[in-house]
């Protein structure tokens, strides 16, 4: 298990990639206009079958929303 | 006849028709944004960029504006520099646009921006290859030094966030307006279509606006009158108003009046 901070919250969780984390997480990883960065930097979409989640990592994944 | 695209606003490399920015926030659902968003004119719509909820469907804002607008993402919400250019830099992957509407705010209460954070972010954006749109204070030195960074243009705050109060200092913008070669968008406090006017008689080149629309009474109408604002104020200023003159003078011939 690996503990991980997903937007904000600790989880443990048992994922390689992004994309591991993506699933575990529910997130369509084919769902347009869905952007992860992993300690501060943008993984790129293309990345993410190969990008690696770390213990300790802080992982963002956004998407737009209304806004001003 | 006036021509509307022999008066367009050229924000970098794009050029637009229209002069009004709108929001896609706060609207009662989403078939009043898009009538409201319709109604308005305008052609740059602004969404925030936000953790994902899956809560929320999967339908984003931006399924149902895309293709029909310019959208500006927003950092709306950031309190540093840092977040603000991570948010940005999310955005850029996520809607494969270069522009951002850069927001570092100082406190929740005021939403005022942090000009300290404001400029660092905007300085690190601009040299990674961004087209930057600062939400930023109606003084004309941070207004300068945004410019002097390499914004694309600078937006001024009219009055706080939300706050329907309108242009609070009217000289501080014609100050701005004059003394840049940017475009200049009042940005916030915009509370009806005579705000929005005079933010154009000011010599604005445009305004971006939100909640006025989105939480008027009929949002529609409220777009449809800002966009009327918008053009009122934007054809008064380049007519060129008169002078204000404390004595009357009259329109009527001065001479032949009957029983002089």
């Amino acid at each position: 298990m690996t503990s991980i901070r997903v937007n904000g919250e600790e989880k443990e969780l048992r994922v390689a990639t992004v994309l591991d984390l993506l699933a575990a997480e529910e997130v369509d990883a084919t769902a347009r206009f869905v952007a992860v960065a992993i300690n501060g930097v943008v993984v790129p979409r293309g990345r993410w079958q190969e990008a690696m989640v770390n213990p300790g990592d802080d992982v963002e994944i956004v998407r737009p929303a209304p806004g001003g | 006849m006036y021509n509307p695209l022999e008066d367009s606003l050229t924000i970098a490399d794009k050029t637009f028709t229209s002069r009004l920015l709108i929001g896609s926030a706060r609207y009662p659902n989403n078939q009043i944004m898009l009538d409201s968003i319709a109604a308005s004119g305008a052609q740059i719509v602004t969404v925030a960029i936000r953790r994902v909820d899956l809560s929320a469907g999967g339908e984003t804002v931006l399924d149902l504006l895309e293709g029909d607008y310019h959208i500006l993402p927003n950092t709306a919400g950031c309190f540093t520099a840092k977040d603000a250019v991570l948010t940005a830099q999310l955005a850029r992957e996520a809607l494969e646009t270069n522009w951002i509407k850069l927001e570092v705010i100082g406190d929740r209460e005021t939403l005022y921006p942090d000009v300290e954070h404001l400029l660092a972010a905007a300085d690190e954006m601009v040299r990674d290859g961004f087209t930057v749109l600062p939400y930023c204070t109606d003084d004309p030195i941070t207004c300068r030094k945004l410019v002097d960074l390499g914004c694309a243009a600078v937006m001024p705050l009219g009055s706080p966030i939300g706050s329907g109060m309108g242009v609070l200092n009217p000289y501080n913008i014609e100050i701005i307006r004059a003394e840049n070669t940017v475009p200049v968008i009042v940005d916030a406090g915009i509370g009806t279509a005579s705000d929005a006017a005079l933010a154009m008689e000011l010599g604005c080149d445009g305004v971006l606006l939100a909640s006025a629309v989105s939480r008027a009474r009929d949002p529609v109408r409220m777009a449809t009158a800002m966009r009327h604002g918008v053009e009122a104020g934007r054809h008064a200023y380049l007519a060129g108003r008169i002078p204000r003159k404390r004595h009357a003078d009259a329109s009527s011939p001065k001479t032949g009046v009957i029983g002089t």
